[in-house]
């Protein structure tokens, strides 16, 4: 028997329990009911309309699945696309592996809790999809795979629950977008993740999103790793949207467990943002580093980090960096807890807007003013991401630029 | 030529340039010397264009242009150039991609090359200026100047937090951007060598140091806001060490 009623029931409770933190959604105002979208031969996926084709390259999916492992396409509430390329790297629409594999429930919300509140509930209730991605143990996945959650009905909630586990010994790296058809401007997307990272295992998780500008994004992730294990955790979302909240967790439950989380927000006005990165650390050895850029040109962005140090000989460092470009609101909430003797625990925030004597500066090298604003806006969004293999700092690096003409 | 007439410049309200005068001819070197707070590096910096340096009379003139108002890139595109003391840190940005952007991002640049001359070619992939020591700011700003090859270049104590391993590569390298490194004539005579020298420098210094390295043409002198006195650099910087500013300005203002 596993605990599916259960879960259905604790759900049941939760469908009305607000978020702790950011603005409330009434779910009702949108559509739940499944949308059939036909699956996608290779050949179809190569051949999709220029403008969609578009919005997935912006989300770091390639469509000729060039340097590549494997994808993973859903399409409101439809997998339209999922195969693997990579010997020892498993893809599986979650709803198949509930159905079918038994080990999954060892996994499946065994981190996240299903009564947090009402979006974890309602994904629950109503899940469409999402995937399980997993490296066997000793696998090296030599491409990224990539996954894509693509909206396209108006008014449309989608509900997907993806599980990520790093075997033992195993490199994982996962490139995912989240994206609407150029013609939607209003949904949710509610996205359960829960990550394994076990003894000695690498897992790279890079989440790019490309939301519209009445889209409401709840996002709910877990991670727990393992002795020796490392999570790189990397998110950009340069791109409007109504409100996107989430605070995803990672559990350093091994020693010498490292997470790294970095991410790259910018706030366009009407855009409101809540976001943060909470870690903790519970065994010797664990280190944490959170990097944190924000950008408002106008918009409201809550940026959070918390560090939680629980035992001694644990390293971690929390760095929130904000920058006022034309308005708006950042508020840097950076928190740090020591629990015990021994523990190294540093964070330095700053909110501000672009020094003037760096804009001189260049200018005295020839660049105009607004060069000089944008070659300096540049730095302050790249940041220096160790452990990411080379093909995803080009993708990350490639969304900055895309995404920078919004920005100025 | 850079001409500055009868210049008058204000800080946050305050004046700090009163009266100067100062005329640099193509080729021609200058160096400046004066005491803490006399305004040397406010001169630097009005001549660099920058607007919290409020010019409230009189002009500059640079290659015969009025440049008096213009925004500091223009003046960087017209010749003018700057190594700073204490240059801001400007994270993300690569000391190469700095090289390149005061080359104007000339395809034919050759980074490497330039950056092996002032023993740079570690930093490349730092951000500029970002943990650098005292050295190795002077020796990022020496780098970035040979990249952007001014015609008016602009020292501000460009021997300072050097060391003494560090200050005769410091030293050459600056005679060397303003066409003063006697030791290298290209194959033409020194009369040669120096009627073709159109580079124009205006350095500060408190050691004198650079005077090792570099002829200069001219000493000034800067107290309270007035350039005091312009004659032999060497004199000037003999007469400062044993007298100290007040009296060596004190024989200037006698003498008119």
């Amino acid at each position: 028997m596993y605990a599916g009623e259960n879960l259905k029931e604790k759900a049941a409770k939760a469908v009305e329990k607000r978020a702790m933190i950011g603005p409330d959604v009434d779910l009702t105002e949108f559509e739940t009911a499944p949308v059939d979208h036909a699956y996608l031969t290779d050949e179809q996926l190569r051949n999709l309309p220029a403008v969609e084709q578009e919005r997935l390259v912006m989300s770091g999916v390639d469509v000729f699945e060039r340097e590549r492992g494997g994808t993973y396409f859903q399409k409101d509430t439809a997998v339209v696309h999922c195969k693997t390329k990579q010997e020892g790297v498993e893809i599986i629409p979650i709803r198949t592996a509930l159905e079918k594999d038994d080990w999954i429930h060892d996994y499946y919300w065994k981190l996240a809790s299903v009564d947090l509140d009402k979006y974890t509930a309602s994904a629950e209730i109503n899940l469409h999809n999402g995937y399980v991605i997993r490296a066997l143990p000793g696998a090296r996945s030599i491409y990224p795979i990539q996954a894509c959650l693509y909206l396209d009905k108006q008014g449309i909630q989608q509900n997907v629950h993806n599980i990520i586990i790093a075997e033992e010994d195993s490199e994982l790296h996962v490139i995912t977008g989240c994206a609407t058809s150029p013609h939607l401007t209003r949904g949710v997307h509610i996205g359960i993740s829960e990550f394994y990272v076990k003894k000695n295992a690498k897992l790279s998780f890079t989440m790019i999103h490309n939301w519209a500008e009445d889209m409401v994004v709840r996002p709910r992730s877990v991670a727990q790793v393992e002795e020796g294990g490392l999570f790189v955790n990397n998110y950009i979302s340069m791109k409007p949207v109504r409100t996107l909240q989430m605070y995803p967790t990672t559990h350093l439950v091994g020693e010498n467990a490292v997470a790294r989380l970095y991410s790259i927000v910018v706030g366009s006005p009407g855009s409101e943002y809540d976001v943060g990165g909470r870690v903790y650390l519970k065994k010797p050895g664990t280190r944490a580093e959170i990097v944190a850029r924000t950008i408002s040109n106008g918009g409201r962005i809550i940026s959070r980090g918390h560090l939680i140090g629980e035992v001694p000989e644990i390293k971690a460092h929390l760095e929130c960096k904000g920058l006022l470009l034309n308005g708006g609101l950042i508020y840097a909430v950076p928190e740090l807890e020591g629990h015990a003797d021994g523990v190294e625990m540093s964070h330095e925030a700053a909110v501000g807007k672009i020094a003037q004597d760096e804009i001189f500066y260049l200018m005295s090298r020839g660049l105009s003013e607004e060069e000089a604003t944008s070659t300096i806006v540049r730095g302050f969004l790249s940041v220096d991401i160790p452990g990411l293999p080379p093909q995803l700092k080009a993708e990350i690096d490639r969304a900055v630029e895309m995404s920078e003409k919004d920005v100025m | 030529m850079l001409v500055v007439e009868d210049l008058q410049v204000e800080l946050a309200g305050k004046t700090i340039l009163k009266h100067i005068d100062l005329e640099i001819k193509p080729g021609e070197t200058h160096v400046l010397f004066g005491p803490n707070g006399s305004g040397k590096t406010s001169l630097l910096m009005t001549l660099m264009g920058y607007p919290q340096y409020k010019v409230v009379g009189g002009k500059i003139l640079f290659k015969g242009l009025d440049i008096t108002h213009s925004p500091i890139n223009e003046r960087a595109r017209l010749g003018i150039g700057m190594s700073y003391q204490r240059p801001p840190t400007i994270h993300g940005l690569k000391t190469r991609q700095m090289v390149q952007i005061c080359a104007g991002n000339r395809p034919d640049l050759k980074v490497e090359d330039l950056a092996q001359d002032v023993h740079f070619t570690d930093f490349l992939e730092r951000d500029v200026n970002a943990g650098f020591s005292g050295g190795e700011i002077k020796r990022s700003e020496l780098l970035q100047l040979m990249a952007q090859d001014a015609d008016l270049l602009l020292f501000d104590e460009p021997e300072s937090g050097v060391d003494l391993e560090n200050i005769a590569l410091v030293g050459n390298t600056i005679a060397r951007l303003l066409q003063k490194n006697g030791d290298d004539l290209g194959g033409r005579t020194r009369l040669q060598y120096k009627l073709e020298r159109t580079k124009m420098g205006l350095i500060i210094t408190h050691t004198g140091y650079i005077l090792d390295y570099v002829p200069v043409d001219k000493g000034q002198v800067l107290f309270d806001g007035v350039l005091s006195c312009s004659t032999n650099p060497r004199e000037i910087f003999r007469c400062i060490s044993e007298v100290g500013y007040e009296e060596c300005v004190r024989c200037t203002l006698e003498k008119t």
